[in-house]
């Protein structure tokens, strides 16, 4: 396609070599045209929220051609019947006719609204899968960053949008963010002022969430995802261990024609789904809150789920915690701690977490293929607990849910995740570090004694002993190829000539949690130990005397196993 | 971009600290490479791929048919403002939509799946620093840029152009908080439109309320009475936001506490009103157990006894809720005999100021 | 007549319920909208038997003259409605003590009920079984109910009569299969945690708009499958399962090999 030389004569030539010719454009189609990206169904999570968002951009440009922003007071005349002749205001009845008189309105309104709970279940999926297998690593701590920046503007995209119909849940929502704001100290009274135009609700909310929702947030969020995309193509797509993938590679499909199918194909099946969804299940049906009131409030306040954390921290922090300090100011720690303290925790963690782990390893390499999450405990059990600690505020933000159709009193719901919120994450962690613990152990049994094939041979004097079927050497190297970080050495406190160094106290503290982290792990067999455990196997054998005919037998295994032969094998020679 | 090479080299290695080695093997595992390719039946089979190929055409014609059905549905379900009419819209529009989009994106993936070429590929990585070289070469030119800007010697200039930057957001930031926060006066937070001799009125409809139409044991949503086409306005909302109040009324033998700081009686005859502003976040506290005289707040659960001066009982609520003190006038109407004596409503800063 | 009856109660007893069962199931409406004996017009005889009924059924709990005791109110005053109420939804008698009397089916017929109403009825003034008229979700505004439901009932019920919890395990019950006529007692006479809603605090005509409101709401949403409307956490729930269910569900087969 180049211009030198023979001129193209087909239609499409001449369009590329004109377009060519004005943006070069055909390095940059030789550069990415068949680029690699490896093919894993966790790795599509990260597109579900990306489809969700342009889903939501589509669904959402719908719905501002027919909604109002504004607090203004209007009479309401028009369906549904329940709200004929209410006072409301423009957002309110715009939104009612968006719904019931715009055709495929509130098919719009419902896929917009199902599309942004994707959105952040997927966002929060993806970073889970991130999380667990490790791919924050170098080089893509900044990119992690960017993933949770994104994270929270989706919360407030969301939050915002929720917002906007003005209606009684909504505007429920609005005030307890108004009374935590007001909770702030100093700032708290002008902070709400600064908010809602004056005293809440006023009528500039519903007009400066519109531009928050519509404008800011969504062009943070664009600009943010083109970094975040463009981090990918730069750092080129991690990949799951196996034969053949390495640091120094990317195996997969090139972009051109596979991943452009398929990821193509995923947006149209994303956005069938979304719209199966909100053709058929009601979400958010504004009219039956009414239009915002200050003095109603129904049964079942909640947020959308991403917020439900916060709801349960608010609900499970008991009231002594406010007090008045000397000056008869106020401090209401009873909404501080559990609406800024609790959110500030759980997002410091998220974001300081890539550059903690990598300074308990002191590991400064580059990193593509994937951890299994079995093969770093601590980590994975830190996911764990955060999400525990994240399920059980969700839970504890739902008690009155749980406790109608449990039928339970409220009361001992709170008191048991008042319990939970510090026990749960706390045997999270314990639990699921055991568990991969065991699952190393396990691989290594594997490795070392092969499957169990559930045939059972007898000996000439009686024993009975199961024959193992050893792994074949993809099915070895998953297992065996992983390191085991151990915790960090420090140099002495004192140097050679007794003189105390500095940092050494920061470099104790440094040791003390890499322990925390690598104290108890479990080394991958090397080529050696499969050796010995084999023969060791056949020096038990001969050693207790009990075995001579297995020995003599057909086979040999390790210890009380019975390997069976395999042409395959490249382990040491049997007989 | 070769087909696959076998990468089975020591430095594909992940390992930090390796074991001695023992008994003269490896030290580690070496990557067995790529498993062995697994051809699929479209590529074994040519009448396989013929009928994966219809499968897709067949799909991408589901869509063709749910964009037609979608714009039949258009013209045959009106949406006319009744629930089921609404449901039957957006059910056929919602499905023919899902219908057209699922029908492209299946069959995209299938084709993708069974009839495009399922070899891998291996592309290189590259250490993403660049080398050395290129430092040096980017070193050089920003050293030649300051030299020639000649920064370093400048020390005026710079102080001078930083100020600049740091302080030309001012003529933006200032005229937007002046004003964005309305008047700024955060004492209105602590009065409401309650005045001596107000009427308490029955909410949503306005109506004034005499003491006798209370009963024991009912709950009344009270609001103060004021115009009704006062009622229809902005100021009024937020002024609602602060006003509202729960009236109950109680035997008052019930009563463990209702007299006021100075000892006068805030209530009336086992009738007391207090604020329906939870003290801890804001939400309307409004459900009202009759046997326990409990009110609960939905938000959060806030739990305050009517009976002793809807002290706190269960939740994150530290404060009760602020007593509206009320009396009848001569026809017999429940009034305030003034506003609250506390701020309502949650915790700030400066509440007691 | 009154005599008469006094007089031959036993012989005749049987005959009368019979002839009582036949007029109530010969009313055609009196499956679909029953009018139990009201205080005003129930006979002596009603009366008495219902008086029985009480003291064999309710006495232990409420006193043999419904004077209340340590563990149950007194019914002096409470007026036929209450009993009503009551009775007919099952949650009277009560099968053991809780947090509060559930509803289950009614363990007297309608006859049994009236005559236990007529009975508490006499014992004082109290407010009265409504009358058709006044619970005909028909002749209500709905629109008038739902902003009256909003401010008096939905913070408990929900804003649709999804129904939602109180404190130490009690709770306010899902409205959508309660009759027109109990939705009206129930707000007429505060039954155990609920309060009174007296004729001057919400007027007849309001009760019947927010039985019009809560009958709008027997069509379901608009939207579709309703989901239990229970708000957003039931929706998070529903995407959870439901949406992220699908959709991982479509990455796994995209992610998986052709065969």
């Amino acid at each position: 396609m180049s211009s030198n030389g023979n001129a193209p004569t087909t239609r499409a030539g001449k369009a590329a070599d004109y377009l060519d010719q004005r943006t070069s454009v055909g390095s940059a189609v030789k550069e990415f045209a068949r680029k690699v990206f490896p093919d894993h169904w966790s790795f599509l999570l990260g597109e579900i929220a990306l489809y969700s968002f342009i889903i939501l951009i589509i669904t959402g440009v719908f719905l501002t051609m027919f909604f109002v922003p504004s607090m203004a007071l209007v009479e309401y005349h028009g369906p549904p019947a329940t709200m004929d002749g209410q006072l409301m205001s423009d957002a309110f009845a715009s939104t009612l006719h968006t719904s019931f008189e715009v055709r495929g309105g509130l098919l719009m309104r419902q896929i917009h609204h199902w599309a942004a709970l994707i959105f952040m279940a997927a966002i929060v999926t993806h970073m889970m899968r991130v999380f667990f297998t490790g791919a924050f690593r170098k080089p893509r701590e900044l990119n992690w960053l960017v993933g949770t920046l994104l994270m929270i503007l989706g919360l407030l995209a969301g939050f915002s949008g929720y917002s906007l119909p003005d209606d009684v849940l909504s505007g429920n929502g609005l005030r307890i963010t108004d009374g935590v704001v007001k909770s702030i100290p100093l700032i708290g009274s002008y902070l709400s002022y600064f908010i809602f135009g004056g005293e809440f609700p006023g009528d500039d909310i519903i007009p400066r969430l519109f531009t928050v929702h519509i404008f800011l947030i969504p062009g943070l969020i664009l600009a943010l995802v083109a970094l975040h995309l463009f981090f990918v193509v730069l750092h080129k797509h991690t990949q799951y261990p196996g034969g053949g993938r390495t640091d120094k590679n990317v195996v997969g499909y090139p972009l051109f024609p596979v991943y452009t199918a398929k990821a193509g194909g995923f947006f149209f099946i994303v956005f069938g789904i979304l719209a199966l969804m909100g053709a058929t299940m009601a979400i958010n049906n504004v009219w039956s809150y009414g239009p915002f009131d200050p003095s109603p409030v129904s049964a079942g306040a909640q947020p959308d789920w991403y917020m439900l954390f916060l709801e349960g921290s608010l609900r499970l922090m008991p009231g002594g915690a406010e007090f008045v300090m000397w000056g008869d100011w106020t401090v209401s720690l009873n909404v501080l701690i559990p609406a800024v303290v609790v959110p500030g925790i759980l997002f410091t963690f998220l974001f300081v977490y890539p550059f903690l782990e990598a300074a308990v390893t002191k590991d400064k390499r580059e990193h593509h293929v994937l951890d299994r999450p079995r093969n770093v405990p601590v980590r994975t059990g830190l996911g764990v607990a955060f999400l525990t600690a994240f399920i059980i505020l969700a839970l504890a933000g739902s008690n009155d849910l749980i406790a109608t159709h449990f039928h339970m009193s409220i009361n001992t719901i709170t008191w048991v995740f008042r319990v939970l919120i510090f026990v749960g994450p706390w045997f999270g962690f314990w639990i699921t570090k055991r568990i991969c613990l065991g699952l190393q152990r396990k691989d290594r049994e594997l490795v070392l004694h092969g499957h169990e094939t559930g045939r059972i041979v007898r000996f000439a004097n009686g024993e009975y002993i199961e024959v193992h079927r050893p792994l074949d050497e993809q099915e070895r190297w998953l297992r065996v190829n992983y390191s085991a970080h151990t915790p960090l050495e420090v140099e002495p406190a004192t140097d050679s000539r007794g003189v105390r160094r500095k940092g050494y106290a920061q470099d104790k503290r440094m040791q003390r949690l890499s322990r925390f982290f690598y104290e108890d792990r479990i080394e991958p067999v090397t080529p050696a130990e499969l050796a010995a455990a084999h023969s060791h196997g056949e020096h038990d054998a001969i050693a207790g005397g009990e075995h001579v005919e297995i020995t003599s037998g057909a086979a040999v295994g390790g210890g009380r196993d019975l390997v069976e032969p395999d042409a395959e094998n490249d382990g040491p020679p049997r007989h | 971009m070769s087909d696959y090479k076998n990468p089975r080299s020591p430095e594909s290695s992940h390992r930090e600290v390796g074991h001695r080695e023992e008994h003269g093997t490896l030290e580690r595992f070496p990557d067995p490479g790529m498993p062995e390719h697994q051809s699929r039946m479209s590529d074994r089979d040519p009448k396989a791929a013929k009928r994966a190929e219809r499968q897709v055409v067949l799909l991408f014609m589901v869509s063709i048919l749910g964009t037609i059905a979608s714009l039949i549905f258009y013209f045959a379900f009106r949406p006319d403002g009744t629930t089921a009419g609404v449901r039957t819209s957006t059910l056929s529009l919602g499905l023919a939509m899902a219908f057209a989009l699922l029908g492209i994106g299946l069959g995209a993936v299938h084709w993708a799946k069974a009839l495009m070429s399922d070899h891998e590929k291996v592309d290189e990585r590259h250490a993403i620093a660049s080398d050395a070289e290129t430092r040096q070469g980017a070193i050089a030119e920003l050293t030649a840029g300051a030299d020639d800007a000649n920064i370093g010697r400048r020390g005026v200039l710079k102080g001078a152009m930083i100020s600049a930057l740091a302080l030309f957001p001012l003529t933006i930031a200032v005229p937007l908080v002046s004003s964005v926060g309305g008047d700024w006066n955060v004492s209105k937070l602590k009065h409401t439109m309650w005045e001596p001799g107000t009427r308490l009125a029955i909410d949503p409809s306005g109506r004034p309320i005499k003491a006798a139409d209370v009963t024991i044991g009912s709950v009344v949503h009270i609001i103060p009475d004021v115009e009704a086409a006062e009622r229809e306005t902005h100021e009024w909302i937020t002024e609602k936001s602060k006003a509202i109040v729960l009236l109950v009324r109680l035997d008052p033998r019930d009563l463990k506490a209702d007299q006021s700081p100075a000892g006068e009686t805030w209530s009336y005859d086992g009738i007391v009103a207090f604020s329906k502003v939870c003290t801890h976040v804001g939400c309307p506290v409004a459900l009202y157990e009759q046997q326990t005289h409990h009110l609960l707040c939905p938000c959060h659960q806030s739990t305050f006894d009517v009976a002793d001066g809807a002290k706190v009982v269960f939740g994150p609520a530290k404060r009760p809720l602020p007593q509206l003190p009320i009396t009848v006038d001569d026809e017999g109407y429940l009034v305030a005999q003034s506003d609250f004596h506390e701020p309502i409503g949650p915790s700030f800063w400066e509440r007691l100021k | 007549m009154k005599a008469l009856a006094a007089r031959r109660h036993h012989r005749f007893a049987p005959v009368v319920l019979l002839l009582l069962a036949l007029l109530v199931t010969g009313g055609v409406y009196a499956a679909f909208a029953p009018t139990p004996a009201n205080a005003e017009t129930a006979s002596t005889e009603d009366i008495e038997t219902g008086q029985k009924l009480f003291q064999a059924n309710c006495a232990t709990c409420h006193g043999p003259n419904a004077e209340g005791s340590s563990t149950a109110p007194s019914l002096v005053g409470v007026g036929a409605a209450a009993v009503d109420f009551q009775v007919s939804t099952g949650r009277m008698p009560m099968q053991m003590n809780g947090p509060q009397a559930i509803a289950k089916p009614p363990q007297f017929d309608e006859e049994q009920t009236g005559q236990l109403a007529a009975y508490v009825a006499s014992l004082g003034a109290g407010p009265a079984i409504p009358t058709d008229e006044q619970v005909d979700a028909e002749l209500g505004d709905p629109s008038s109910g739902a902003s009256l439901f909003r401010t008096n009932c939905a913070m408990c019920h929900n804003a649709v009569g999804a129904g939602g919890a109180l404190s130490e395990g009690k709770f306010a019950p899902p409205l959508w299969d309660t009759s027109e006529r109990n939705i009206y007692q129930a707000m007429l006479t505060g039954p155990q945690s609920m309060p009174v809603f007296n004729d001057a605090t919400v007027t007849p005509e309001e009760k019947r708009d927010i039985i019009a409101y809560l009958d709008e709401q027997r069509d379901g949403s608009a939207g579709g499958l309703t989901l239990g409307s229970l708000g957003p956490v039931s929706e998070g729930l529903w995407a959870w399962i439901v949406g992220m269910g699908l959709l991982i569900g479509a990455a796994v087969w995209i992610g998986a090999k052709s065969s």
